[in-house]
């Protein structure tokens, strides 16, 4: 069910990249984890991100979680709709719910195709 | 990993499990707060197999527990039931915990928390070497259940035999339930009226499916472990590991009315100093926000840019619809109405500090 044009991050982030651009989001086992979403702080556009490091925090009724960039670059749109409507987390997590995009200007070497990252969920349980 | 007797029915039922001090626990069966919302309005079954229960008796029994606990074990009724903790020479807190002296006066029963429960047991065995009394660590031959919730006393009177409207607040009973002889008390850790049952191992499943035929029609559910912090949080009461724990002393924690200073107790003498010494110079204080972002424990609290505080617990109150805190703040700033900040993520939102507890049910 997860888009095979995607890559991901053991820390349940995905990303899509088309034409040197990345839309980044978390995917449906980061959603169902972290459940009763109730914020989220992405950066606005002109912030720069850096592969692997913290680009925004998401938090649910329990806990705060970082989100952890796929590729560094600058984003260049950020969806400011989807804090004040975290719903859409559940409903299209590779959809709507896209979190930013970004102009690549590198990868992280730990990016996983979609195979790998369903084994990864599965032994996380 | 210890399971309790209801595990497969937890997760028959959708329950999120998660590990908690050893134990696999259901978190959550719905949304948190929804769960929160229904204990306040109606009833919610919990499963609490994971605390630690334990007999205390011999000849000795209450002259031990005067040693053990801070509470005043001699002024406990039969069938009366009493909050304490256990502490260390330092006057730390190793534990909170109830202690309940037995309906026929024979002993006495002391449930403790889970992650607690190891070292409790080895501070209990410790102590009782000095007394003619046997510790007996039940918590594998009895389960417990708790109904919480404003409906629980017409629900639990459908499979009870005893009298429940005669059976006080922090009193319990022997009494038989769906068949079961078993002890009741009227306690709980939400801040709403309800029942625990000390459920002999092997019927914990006829009792929990009991509680559920009898309660489902007037909208109780199983709640999870989320819930039930949040609710105690909204009730002001402590959680082991966050409110108190291996830095604090009871009477900065504002539990100073569960220790009584009429009895030699381990610790006794650190508290007198304390005392003496007109405290430690911070106080545990609760802390409302209307801030987007939900105060956490670790969190700093800043007055004027500098830190003169720490976050324990923070949750989202589905009851208040606010923000809630506890907090660790210098004692000049836990005045109720005092304006603070807290800092997340190296920003300062406001706060302000607030009478506890937050929630106080209309008795």
């Amino acid at each position: 069910m997860r888009p095979n044009d995607c890559k991901f991050l053991k820390s349940h982030e995905w990303c899509k990249i088309e034409n040197g651009i990345a839309t980044i989001g978390i995917t449906d086992y980061a959603v169902s984890h972290l459940s009763d979403l109730v914020f989220l702080d992405l950066p606005n556009k002109g912030a720069s991100v850096t592969f692997g490091e913290s680009f925004g925090e998401i938090e649910s009724v329990k806990a705060v979680s970082s989100l952890y960039s796929p590729v560094s670059g600058e984003v260049i749109d950020s969806n400011k709709n989807l804090p004040d409507n975290l719903e859409w987390l559940s409903q299209e997590p590779f959809g709507k719910a896209w979190m930013l995009k970004v102009k690549v200007t590198a990868k992280s070497p730990d990016l996983l195709e979609g195979a790998a990252y369903d084994a990864h969920c599965k032994a996380e349980g | 990993m210890q399971a309790t007797a209801l595990e497969s029915t937890h997760v028959a039922l959708g329950a999120r499990m998660v590990p908690f001090a050893g134990w696999s626990m259901p978190v959550q069966y719905r949304a948190i707060l929804d769960e929160a919302r229904t204990v306040r309005t109606k009833a919610g079954l919990f499963d609490l197999g994971h605390m630690g229960r334990v007999k205390v008796h011999g000849r000795q029994a209450e002259a031990f527990l005067q040693r053990l606990q801070t509470n005043d074990a001699a002024a406990i009724p039969p069938g009366r039931i009493r909050y304490a903790m256990i502490l260390n020479e330092q006057g730390i807190t190793q534990d909170d915990i109830l202690v309940y002296r037995n309906p026929k006066n024979d002993g006495f029963f002391v449930v403790i928390n889970a992650g607690n429960t190891a070292r409790d047991l080895g501070i209990m065995r410790d102590v009782a070497k000095g007394f003619d009394v046997v510790v007996d660590d039940c918590t594998n031959k009895l389960g417990m259940i708790a109904i919480q919730g404003p409906l629980s006393q017409q629900i639990t009177q459908q499979i009870c035999k005893g009298d429940l409207a005669a059976l006080k607040y922090y009193a319990w009973m022997d009494t038989v339930v769906c068949g079961i002889p078993m002890t009741l008390s009227r306690t709980g850790y939400t801040g709403e009226d309800g029942f625990e049952v000390y459920v002999p191992t092997g019927h914990e499943k006829q009792v929990w499916d009991a509680f559920m035929a009898a309660g489902e029609k007037d909208g109780m559910t199983a709640i999870g472990l989320g819930a039930r912090d949040t609710l105690r949080h909204e009730a002001g009461m402590p959680l082991y590991g966050h409110e108190i724990d291996e830095t604090t002393n009871p009477l900065e924690a504002g539990l100073d009315w569960a220790v009584k200073m009429n009895h030699d107790f381990v610790g006794k003498a650190a508290l007198e100093k304390v005392l003496a010494a007109g405290g430690t110079g911070r106080k545990l204080v609760g802390i409302t926000s209307s801030s987007k972002r939900c105060p956490r424990q670790g969190y700093p609290i800043v007055s004027g840019g500098t830190q003169i505080g720490q976050v324990c617990s923070g949750s989202i109150s589905p009851t208040l619809d606010t923000n809630i805190a506890t907090a660790y703040v210098r004692t000049e700033f836990a005045a109720p109405g005092t304006q603070l900040e807290f800092v997340v993520r190296d920003k300062a939102e406001p706060c302000t500090v607030a009478a506890m507890p937050f929630y106080k049910r209309a008795r």
